[in-house]
């Protein structure tokens, strides 16, 4: 038992509640919204330093036994996961302060970004599948409000969009949940993973496994369920792309690795394959619908796609070093991923649009923020020494080493295409002409003078900076990442922390 | 019960899909609703039907009366209930203020593309000044 868990669902909440109390006060706002991210932060430190020196933690809610109560479980997955999107709190709060509206500010941004970081979290520390589905809810109901927040005709398209297939994902998770009980009358993750394998009918097992795919993938946009994501991920403002963009998709990943090691292991020749082909096709689809496109984010929005490929293609090799791969690929993703929405929005301030095409002269004018954009484009497209291509090459690894030759030649080949889309997005807004209708003040703002540009120039640094650090010193992030992988591919300790000793 | 409440639900979930690829966007959010209780509607029926004593404890004693009925499955509706209304209230709000916005509850109108999405984004003024509002 371990009292810790609790605190990445309780600060957001308490954080939320405060910046409620100060709705007219921007200022204060500001610096709660800020405050509770580092907070946030800082509790997941000290309960990372359990899990890494302890092994996994667990805490029965209300002290209900398991598999009776709720259990929240924190193995070394959940705590890199956790990590990683309290990193993306701390940085998208600093963020927001410029990029966000008063008027937004006053509708309660801080408070739903913290209820999303909530939702967040506790999906990634439960321990009960029903409880997973609760915690979707939290995040979704605060993702829509997100997106919709301003009103704007675009907004209101992409979440009507955003919304429906949502709502239809999540009763989708509830029939699976319902069908998971019924065969075997527990909620509990680590029950499940023992009464599973006893189930008589392996056939419903299966199917229930492909309603979870189902369900996980359309939040993970993998293909062939993926159009709602490019279709909204460009019309919120930016802070708000790249939390979504960044975090929430990851979620269903998470989910989607989780179920797949712990839960349906019984008939992986058939689900797995499934998975295999899956990846393959969300990688090669969302990368030529990116090269297809001429807006920042729209490009940023199939590459999530794509990207989101790699980590389902790692999770079907259903290997520890697949898995691996999968993990730290999610983690370097997340970094490089946010931090071209960011950039995409300091180019946008600049310039004043998002279409390539009437961008131009960024290189020129603001080096910085060139060489930023290149340590992030380079990184996703899997360059050395950047993380991206340790994330590559563990996957790559993985796939020779079991003999996946095609897909793993696929993985390579979208990585390629995916230089592409971002060498169209360097010549045409860093080393093209200055645009003829670009704003007066173009060339003029410093990037860290009177127009405060650097609060949004900051937080592309501190993740540039984390970039070239995984890059270069990449071996604890990888044994971690190992550890984890261990961890879902022998789950009897995640068993053994949640139900004591078998 | 067993074998009539599944069908029931499969045929509401089935109208709910029916009802979801229409292009009017009340119907679509009446399909959401009739998804949401046809799901419910399972989870319920896969609990197992029983006829049992009820799961509650009288007073004076310490334990209900075996065989009582599986309490677990409502509470879960009941949580997925809850849940349920208040995404679905957003949903008809949103869709309201599309309706407003936009003047058509015909999906095709209201997804037609948008062109440039920058205007989505507020305009550079006034957005760093602190203090209150």
């Amino acid at each position: 038992m371990n009292g810790l868990l609790v605190l990445p669902i309780a600060i957001p909440l308490f954080t939320a509640t405060l910046a409620l109390f100060f709705r007219k006060s921007s200022l204060l706002q500001r610096l709660i919204g800020v405050l509770g991210m580092v907070a946030l932060l800082g509790s997941v430190l000290l309960l990372f330093r359990d899990v890494h020196n302890e092994g996994i933690q667990v805490l029965q809610l209300g002290n209900w036994a398991a598999p009776f109560g709720i259990t929240l479980v924190a193995d070394m997955l959940t705590m890199l996961m956790l990590g990683i999107s309290a990193i993306m709190g701390v940085v998208v709060g600093i963020y927001s302060i410029y990029d966000i509206d008063r008027e937004r500010e006053r509708f309660g941004y801080y408070s739903l970004l913290h209820i999303l970081l909530m939702g967040v979290n506790g999906s990634f520390l439960t321990g009960d599948i029903f409880n997973l589905y609760v915690w979707f809810e939290v995040m979704l109901i605060a993702s829509f409000i997100l997106l919709a927040l301003g009103n704007s005709k675009n907004q209101l398209q992409g979440a009507l969009k955003y919304v429906f297939i949502n709502l239809f994902s999540s009763l989708v998770f509830l029939f699976g949940v319902a069908m998971l009980y019924g065969m075997t009358g527990t909620l509990n993750m680590a029950d499940l993973a023992l009464r599973l394998p006893e189930v008589e009918n392996t056939g419903l097992v299966t199917t229930t496994a492909m309603i979870f795919m189902v369900s996980f993938g359309i939040k993970a946009a993998v293909f062939p369920l993926f159009f709602w994501l490019p279709a909204s991920y460009h019309t919120p403002p930016v802070a708000i792309s790249a939390i979504f963009g960044g975090l929430l998709t990851k979620v269903g990943v998470y989910a989607l690795i989780r179920v797949f090691t712990l839960l349906f292991t019984q008939d992986t020749g058939y689900t797995h394959t499934i998975l295999l082909w899956v990846g393959g096709f969300t990688m090669v689809i969302g990368v030529l619908g990116a090269a297809s496109h001429m807006e920042f984010r729209k490009i940023l929005s199939f590459h999530i796609v794509s990207q989101i490929g790699y980590m389902i293609m790692g999770l079907a090799f259903n290997t520890a070093m697949g898995i691996m791969g999968a993990i730290f690929y999610v983690l370097h993703n997340i970094l490089a991923k946010s931090n071209l929405f960011l950039i995409s929005g300091v180019a946008q301030r600049l310039l004043g649009t998002f279409e390539l095409k009437k961008m131009g002269g960024l290189y020129r004018h603001y080096p910085v923020l060139a060489v930023l954009f290149l340590i992030s484009a380079f990184a996703l497209a899997g360059f050395p020494p950047l993380s991206g291509f340790w994330a590559k090459l563990s996957l790559v690894k993985a796939g020779l080493s079991i003999e996946q030759y095609v897909v793993t030649g696929v993985a390579i080949l979208v990585g390629l295409l995916t230089l592409f889309s971002m060498t169209k997005i360097w010549l045409s807004a860093f080393w093209g002409k200055v645009p003829e209708d670009a704003p007066e003040d173009f060339g003029k703002t410093p990037l860290f003078g009177a127009g405060k540009l650097y609060i949004l120039v900051i937080p592309v640094m501190i993740i540039a900076g984390l970039i070239i650090v995984i890059g270069l010193y990449a071996q604890p992030l990888l044994e971690l990442c190992m550890t984890a992988a261990e961890q879902l591919v022998d789950p009897s300790d995640y068993i053994e922390a949640v139900l004591g000793p078998q | 019960m067993d074998t009539i409440l599944p069908i029931i639900a499969g045929a509401i979930f089935a109208t709910g899909i029916y009802l979801l690829l229409r292009r009017s966007m009340i119907l679509t959010i009446i399909g959401i609703i009739l998804l949401s209780n046809s799901v419910n509607l399972a989870l319920f029926t896969i609990g197992r039907i029983s006829t049992e004593n009820p799961p509650l404890i009288k007073a004076g004693s310490t334990e209900p009366l075996v065989p009582f009925a599986n309490p677990l499955p409502q509470a879960l509706i009941l949580t997925a209930i809850v849940i349920g209304f208040g995404l679905l209230a957003f949903a008809l709000a949103l869709a309201y203020r599309s309706y407003r916005e936009l003047g058509t509850v015909d999906q095709d109108e209201l997804l037609r593309d948008a062109e440039d999405t920058s205007a989505a984004i507020v305009p550079k003024d006034e957005n760093t000044k602190g203090g209150k509002a």
